[in-house]
């Protein structure tokens, strides 16, 4: 029997019953699309953490003032104790390293802001020029803060979009006046509204230069360092580059934490990536259960249609030809099903996008590669034994009834 | 062409052993029509699907076409089906979801046959058979009589040295028996060799041999009493 003739003999009995084929179609659609919807999903979490931590700026590096034995972001590290401050110079010197594309100090406080008879609480964060780029900001209106030495203070700041919005209203905010505490600082330009990302947002903020948020808030001390990597692989150089220099830079003591966005990110990546993997597994758990449901169902079918096995036994059919029809049953079967169910998830999918549109839903490819294997394969392990049982059939016995 | 020589075949029934057939001597020569006769139970069905390798005797030797097909193992057994022998059962066994052209076209289909070949080789049996106008019909939209028609066309499509009939009219009424002993008998006249088992003792006097069966062996076998 030619291979097309099977595909086409099979195909034929399977149009033949109806309500058995459609059956069966369904359960592995069902386990198809869960795959399919479930591991998008997961996909869709990690990407969305990522893209989240992406957007915090790329290849960074970040120096925090005091030691930590566990290198994560725990914010109770901010409170321990300081051994020696992180000072401007400190960001000066990481310029050294040939690892080092950009590096900004950041000094943090809050300040009352004042414009005319308006005025609120804000957080002023004192930095360098770099800080834009390396932390992937647009400008709205104006200039960010001119390149000068991280020592130089100058009156200077640049709003955040809601704080423009708050203190100025409709008027034109750029080119006037801004007080900060007991200082005026010209408004030099406006930020994009960014959103929220990681908890921070940015919409909220007064930037100056860094040697004026020190004199405003009386203080040396930085609050971090940002220094932007010059590719994904001096990730690591940088890091290493950054806690030797600033060990020579104060005494010979590890008195700082560096972490590496990568790290966090890798975690994370890590974790979501389990997820998808586990997800998809416990689907793929129901794809083999929609295999026990093949078999069964097909168990039937051979019994239903043994006195037409016992024909083609008689007509001239070897076993091994009886066992391939089967398996071809099985196989057009779990395939139309799987076009199914990969068509449902993709649609399920896309649903769920619509729905949480910040979440970036799609099944990856090898989820569904996964999905389509696993429903081909069950279908065909699960027929193995119909199949051998309809080629053992005994001929006489199948055609003595009528 | 078909050699028997001390053929048994016994089946286990609970604990005990039923002979159906016992020590069987027959041999058939090409183009013979012959008709088993006897009372139900005397193992003509069993010696019919002893010749179709559709069963395997209990001992001895089953030679057709000289060759020995008892050691032949399931998948050589079915070559041989295929090739050599043709079925007519008492019940038609057609596949209720294939057409009538279809259901001759099967056993073309096993063998492989190529697709343009089969559908030349069914449209010049459907005519000669008379089918013509029932080709597209699945066998429920068919008579009595048509099945079985369709049943011998399929039988028959492979060329087989010898085709085997088990009460071919057995659940067919008077005329349209007639009608179907008819038809094969133009095959016999053909050449083809006919082995038909029948309980009609009318029909079987037209074979130019009688085999006649009691109790699992022969107990006559006469020639030419046309
Ligand atoms: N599969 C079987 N299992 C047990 N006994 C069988 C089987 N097939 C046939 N027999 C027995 O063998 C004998 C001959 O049967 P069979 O060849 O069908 O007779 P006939 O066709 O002449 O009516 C009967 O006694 C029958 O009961
Ligand atoms: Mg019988």
């Amino acid at each position: 029997m030619n291979f097309s003739d099977t595909l086409l003999f099979a195909s034929g009995s399977l149009r033949g019953s109806r309500s058995r084929t459609l059956l069966m179609m369904l359960a592995m659609s069902i386990g198809v699309a869960s795959v399919v919807i479930l591991t998008a999903l997961g996909e869709g979490a990690r990407r969305y953490v990522t893209g989240q931590f992406s957007s915090l700026g790329t290849n960074l590096v970040i120096v925090l003032p005091g030691r930590s034995e566990t290198a994560g972001i725990n914010p109770g590290m901010l409170l321990g104790q300081v051994a020696r401050d992180l000072v401007v110079d400190d960001a000066q010197a990481l310029l050294r390293s040939s690892a080092v594309r950009r590096v900004t100090p950041l000094a943090v406080g809050t300040a009352q802001a004042a414009h005319g008879a308006l005025n609120r609480e804000v957080v002023v964060a004192g930095t360098g020029a770099d800080f834009l780029a390396i932390r992937h900001m647009d400008m709205g209106q104006g200039q960010f803060l001119p390149q000068m030495d991280f020592n130089s203070a100058m009156p200077v700041c640049v709003l955040g979009d809601k704080i423009r919005r708050e203190l100025f209203g409709t008027q034109p905010a750029v080119g006037e006046w801004l007080h900060l505490g007991d200082r005026r600082f010209r408004v030099i330009g406006v930020l994009a509204a960014q959103g929220e990302s990681m908890g921070m947002n940015t919409d909220d903020l007064v930037i100056v230069p860094v040697a004026s948020a020190h004199m405003l808030f009386n203080t040396q001390a930085l609050f971090r360092v940002l220094i932007e990597a010059k590719s994904r692989d001096m990730i690591e150089p940088a890091k290493r580059d950054t806690e030797n220099i600033l060990m020579q830079r104060h005494g010979g003591e590890k008195d700082v934490t560096v972490i590496t966005q990568d790290a966090v990110l890798a975690t994370f990546d890590r974790i979501l990536g389990a997820l998808t993997l586990a997800v998809g597994g416990i689907a793929a758990i129901s794809l083999s259960v929609a295999g026990v449901l093949i078999m069964n169902v097909m168990l039937i079918a051979v019994a239903q249609r043994t006195q037409e096995i016992g024909l083609l036994k008689a007509l001239g059919a070897p076993p091994a030809e009886i066992r391939r029809l089967f398996f071809a049953e099985a196989a057009l079967l779990s395939m139309a099903g799987s076009v199914v169910g990969l068509v449902l998830g993709e649609i399920g999918s896309l649903a769920i996008g619509q729905m949480y549109p910040s979440l970036p839903v799609a099944a990856p490819w090898w989820a569904v590669l996964a999905a389509f294997s696993t429903a081909l394969g069950t279908g065909i392990l699960f027929s193995v034994m119909p199949a051998r049982r309809a080629a053992l059939l005994d001929p006489v016995m199948a055609l003595a009834r009528r | 062409m078909i050699e028997f020589s001390q053929v048994s075949r016994s089946f286990t029934v609970g604990d005990q052993q039923v002979a159906a057939l016992r020590n069987i001597d027959l041999n058939f020569t090409a183009g013979e029509y012959v008709s088993i006769m006897g009372p139900s139970g005397s193992g003509k069905s069993t010696l019919l699907n002893l010749l179709g390798l559709l069963d395997r005797p209990s001992s001895g030797v089953y030679k057709l076409d000289g060759m020995d097909v008892t050691t032949l193992d399931d998948a050589q057994q079915a070559q041989v089906r295929r090739e050599k022998i043709g079925f007519v059962f008492q019940f038609f066994h057609l596949v209720p979801r294939l057409s009538a052209a279809m259901n001759i076209e099967l056993p073309m289909i096993l063998a492989g046959i190529a697709a343009e070949e089969r559908k030349e080789r069914v449209s010049t049996l459907i005519k000669s058979y008379g089918l013509s106008d029932r080709a597209d019909h699945r066998p429920d939209q068919l008579s009595g009589g048509q099945r079985q028609r369709v049943a011998i066309a399929r039988a028959t499509i492979m060329r087989p040295v010898v085709l085997l009939a088990d009460e071919p009219t057995g659940n067919l009424d008077q005329t349209t028996g007639k009608e179907v002993m008819a038809l094969l008998e133009q095959l016999v006249e053909q050449g083809v060799t006919l082995i038909m088992v029948t309980h009609d003792p009318m029909l079987g006097k037209r074979a130019s041999r009688q085999v006649g069966m009691v109790d699992g062996e022969i107990v006559a076998d006469t020639r030419g009493t046309k």
